[in-house]
């Protein structure tokens, strides 16, 4: 397998040095804010982010947040990284406890040596103090009493006073905050000046009282620069809109609304007629999921491009239908945001708990195109590509992405278009070559790709056959004939091996000396890049292969062939990626190691390096 | 359902209408179901509907769930498409078929199982919608496909092939449309067509969710002593509430019609429904008043037919959501995309 299908996608890894230099680490560290759920942090946590990616600093964001309202616990983690590492991270070197609630956990969380900034108008319990952590006391509660009147506002400003004292602390420029409050109450110039006001109450505070900045420090660079920061979710929308898909019909689910909450408003303001106000497109709130895959089916039997946004409570009601499309021959689109399962589980956290129901889902014998986005630009992309292939094959194609990718905000390259491209609608007969056919049959593969050609309702009269999910010939007539059965679910099969090489490939990343392999897909790819990179600078080559796509082709099994042991990396407790790689390649198990993480929050490369490290540990025993 | 065709010869007598095309051309496959099946009577109701009404077959999509009502959209209507989709969810189906391109007649037909319990969600929503479509739903108060269990539908009292009687009070979809605001609400009955036939062309015709109960007696299960779905029983309860007939513009209208007993109601197509009524002061623009005239008769034992409601300026889907004229599925693709400038100057606000 070396030397074969090598996609480099993302730029090479730069070496991590700086890290750890006792003089202070430069745009390379991590903090968190913990707060209430419904205080309104998340501006201020935006802020924070928004602004360190806009001193050209490397940045990301994670929100781990509670699947309710109001009141439970939230936290943002933000990680700087001036390598460019994206993963989470859990060595946090300041946690800003801002809920009383979780003063023990947050107090405990704090690396050895790290700061924990606290509202000290009320006084911490002196039992959780630590020695080894620098407790930075601000009175922010007190101080924004006195400065704003009314409750809501004296708790939303607070927030934005602890945005301050760490834009002191942090050495965040507070050009480039304001630049950004500026920018986000353009309308509301009141607001301007209450959020700069409550800026400064921190800032000023952290100033005087504290020595300012911290060892742990920003300084601009120039890594950002044609980078944006984008949520999945919202980027799979832009991929709807910008391949042409008409019809969206959906029931609301975390961590799946937001696609269509965007794909809404891109569609309100690209495809409405100034004039008329009349839509180019149909979005059906359905009543449930059931509905929702019915009206993406029907829409897409009908020739529109048709897509569903849903997370894996709506993937489990959708089987039927799914079963449908896929026997029926039907192009339909569906984002399955993964969350925590089994069951409601827990719906504000991430997993990869849905790759065998997505892979196979429905009863008899199906199996589906899935495509995994690793980050928002492969949502963008894989989006269009999800409607290609669906007409181009005639089936239901699964765009998996999962809570971490769709909801957190990354830095990704700018999402760009290429003009010349047009959508592939696959093989439709035209009236002109209805009229000049004999007869016209629904499911007749002629050229052997195990794809046959289709028909539009009202086009034609020779185009028109029966759409039924019970069994039917090549004819589209029904039958219970056990060869004509076969027939058709042979080349539905067939179809499937073609749609295989039609599929974006695995990314795969030689290192030399490599002996063994590791393979992820999705959201853990950032975590795994850097844990390689790790575990190289600790004397261990891993060759990485990252899955794009279900069903698999040569190269990934090509891979597995290669490598005597290989990590299978993944977020779910059964191991599913592993389990899949074994039934669809025959791969014997032992060779499979499985690493799995499945927690709710997304994956760090600390995670992978030790559980690597575990594993060899216990091989070599 | 078959898959036999019929031979292709045209009857010298079968009277071509103003497509040329026969009552033939609007049949389909053969049907399967018992013989006597109520619902093979509404499938040639349907069959002289959209031949009465000069419809292009391949304008038309016809949809349905699972049951032996179901099967019906196999039998008429050859050259259109049809679409047999899943138990009770037709109505989403349709929704996105009526979506993807509003150019096509929708007919939907479906069972009292398929409609009133593992659908009764999808039905109602799809009148919500106001989906623009014909909507039949064959009651035969059983399950027939599965052999004769009580569907929703099913009286009080009324007993099962094997003698046990139902307990659970029924749905009635005829209130239960009138109650969700339905804009076009009906009942007939499959031995009926002279009654059937004006109404589905109306529901046809209707710029909305058209729906039409269609009392259609199971012969196999459902029509013994003690049904009361058995053809003997609705022969005997059915009330009819007005003769109807359904006039399209394009046809002379037929003065045979007593002018003091009748009340002409304009469709929003142009097309008129000419309703007589029996009841002195029956309004079929009046909700409340059908509710509480079918409440009351049923009250009696009886089943009021008839074309029961109608709203014919209620705004359907496409309207309720401002969609363009075009049929969605066929805008070019440059009225979709925004393209790559648009793309970039978006990115900036992401920055
Ligand atoms: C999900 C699902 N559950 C159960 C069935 C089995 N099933 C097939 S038809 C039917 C009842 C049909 O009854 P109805 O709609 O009243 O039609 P009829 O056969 O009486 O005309 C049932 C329960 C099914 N096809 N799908
Ligand atoms: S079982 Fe009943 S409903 Fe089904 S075809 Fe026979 S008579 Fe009709």
């Amino acid at each position: 397998m070396r030397g074969a299908r090598v996609a480099r996608l993302f730029p090479e890894s730069p070496s991590s040095n700086g890290r750890h230099d006792d003089g202070g680490r430069v745009n390379d560290f991590a903090f968190k804010v913990g707060t209430v759920n419904g205080t309104g942090s998340a501006s201020a946590n935006s802020l924070l982010l928004q602004s360190i990616f806009r001193m050209g600093i490397p940045v990301c964001g994670k929100n781990v947040f509670p699947s309710n309202i109001q009141g439970l616990p939230t936290w943002y983690e933000i990680r700087v990284s001036r390598d460019g590492w994206t993963a989470r991270t859990p060595d946090f070197d300041l946690i800003v406890a801002m809920n009383p609630a979780t003063h023990e956990r947050d107090i405990a969380e704090v690396r050895s040596g790290g700061w924990l900034l606290h509202d000290s108008s009320w006084p911490l319990d002196a039992a959780l103090l630590r020695d080894d952590v620098t407790f930075i006391g601000i009175p922010l509660g007190r101080m924004c009493v006195e400065a704003f009147s009314g409750g809501r506002e004296r708790t939303l400003m607070k927030n934005i006073a602890y945005a301050g004292a760490l834009a002191a602390l942090l050495d965040i420029d507070l050009e480039v905050v304001k630049e950004s409050i500026r920018a986000e109450f353009a309308k509301k110039p009141k607001l301007i000046d209450s959020n700069f006001r409550a800026l400064h109450l921190g800032y000023d505070y952290a100033r005087e009282h504290f020595a300012c900045p911290l060892p742990i420090r920003l300084e601009r660079m120039d890594a950002t620069r044609g980078h944006v920061l984008l949520d999945g979710n919202t980027a799979a929308a832009l991929g709807c809109l910008y391949a042409g898909a008409t019809v969206g019909a959906w029931y609301p689910i975390t961590p799946a609304t937001s696609l269509m909450d965007a794909f809404g408003r891109f569609c309100a303001r690209y495809r409405v007629d100034a004039e008329t106000g009349e839509r180019r497109y149909c979005i059906v709130q359905a009543e449930d999921e059931l509905a929702a895959a019915g009206v993406v089916i029907g829409a897409g039997w009908a020739g529109a491009r048709a897509f569903t946004p849903t997370a894996g409570p709506g993937i489990s009601l959708m089987g039927e239908f799914i079963g449908l499309a896929y026997y029926t021959e039907i192009p339909a689109v569906f984002f399955d945001v993964q969350r925590t399962g089994p069951s409601t589980g827990m719906p504000t956290r991430t997993q990869q708990g849905d790759l065998l129901s997505v892979a196979y889902a429905s009863h008899g014998d199906t199996k589906h195109v899935a495509l995994f986005p690793s980050d928002p630009g492969e949502c963008f992309r894989f989006a269009v590509e999800a409607f290609d292939l669906a007409e181009r094959f005639q089936t239901p194609v699964f765009v998996v992405s999962d809570l971490d990718i769709g909801m957190n905000d990354w830095m990704i390259p700018a999402l760009t278009w290429d003009d010349a491209y047009r959508p592939d609608r696959g093989e439709v007969v035209t009236a002109e070559q209805l009229a000049a056919m004999q007869r016209f049959s629904r499911y007749l593969d002629v050229d052997g790709d195990g794809v046959a050609a289709r028909s539009l309702p009202g086009v034609h009269p020779r185009g028109a056959y029966f759409t039924r999910g019970s069994g039917h010939d090549k004819h589209a007539a029904y039958t219970e004939d056990a060869d004509a059965y076969r027939e058709v679910v042979d080349r539905l099969a067939l179809k499937l091996a073609t749609a295989a090489k039609a599929v974006p490939a695995p990314e795969i990343r030689e290192r030399e000396g490599a002996e063994m392999g590791i393979i992820a897909l999705g959201g853990c790819h950032g975590a795994v890049l850097e844990a390689v990179e790790r575990l190289a600078g600790e004397g261990i080559a891993l060759d990485y292969m990252r899955i794009r796509a279900f069903p698999f082709d040569a190269p990934v099994e090509d891979f597995l062939r290669a490598h005597d042991r290989v990590f299978v990396v993944e977020q779910n407790r059964d191991g599913q990626l592993r389990s899949l790689l074994q039934l669809e390649t025959g791969i014997a198990g032992d060779r499979l190691l499985s690493l799995r993480d499945y927690g709710g929050v997304p994956l760090s490369a600390r995670a992978v390096v030790e559980g690597v490290m575990a594993q060899l540990a216990e091989v070599a025993a | 359902m078959t898959s036999i065709a019929k031979p292709p010869v045209r009857h010298p007598a079968l009277e071509p209408n103003a497509l040329g095309l026969t009552r033939r051309d609007y049949e389909g496959a053969m049907s399967t179901l018992c013989a006597g099946c109520g619902h093979d009577s509404v499938t040639a109701a349907l069959v002289q509907t959209c031949h009465e009404l000069d419809v292009e077959p391949h304008r038309v999509a016809k949809l349905s769930g699972i049951g032996c009502s179901s099967k019906t959209t196999a039998y008429f209507l050859k050259e259109a498409h049809g679409f047999n989709s899943v138990h009770g969810r037709m109505p989403a189906v349709a929704t996105g078929v009526s979506a993807a391109n509003r150019e096509l007649a929708i007919v939907g037909v479906s069972g009292d199982g398929d409609s009133l319990s593992i659908g009764l969600g999808q039905l109602c929503h799809a009148i919500r919608r106001n989906v623009r479509m014909l909507y039949v739903l064959e009651n035969n108060g059983v399950y027939g496909l599965t052999k004769g269990q009580f569907s929703a539908s099913a009286d009080v009292g009324s007993k099962a092939k094997k003698g046990e009687a139902n307990r659970q009070k029924p749905i009635d979809p005829v209130l239960l449309a009138l109650t969700l605001g339905a804009t076009f609400v009906a009942r007939s009955f499959s031995g009926d067509k002279t009654q059937l036939v004006p109404i589905l062309k109306a529901g046809l015709r209707h710029q909305g969710f058209a729906f039409i109960d269609v009392i259609s007696p199971c012969v196999t299960f459902n029509d013994h002593e003690g049904s009361t779905k058995s053809y003997a029983s609705t022969r005997e309860r059915h009330r009819e509430l007005a003769p109807v007939d359904f006039i399209p513009l394009r046809r002379e209208i037929q003065a045979s019609y007593d002018p003091g007993g009748a009340m002409t109601v304009p469709m929003h197509d142009g097309s008129l429904v000419r309703f007589r009524k029996l009841a002195e002061d029956y309004d079929p623009t009046d909700r409340d008043a059908a509710y509480a005239h079918v409440k009351r008769h049923q009250e009696q034992g009886e089943v009021v037919t008839g074309l029961l409601y109608l709203e014919d300026d209620a705004d359907d889907m496409h309207a309720l959501n401002q969609t363009v004229a075009a049929p969605l599925y066929d805008l070019p693709y440059e009225q979709l995309c925004p393209g790559s400038a648009a793309l970039t100057e978006l990115m900036r606000e992401f920055e």
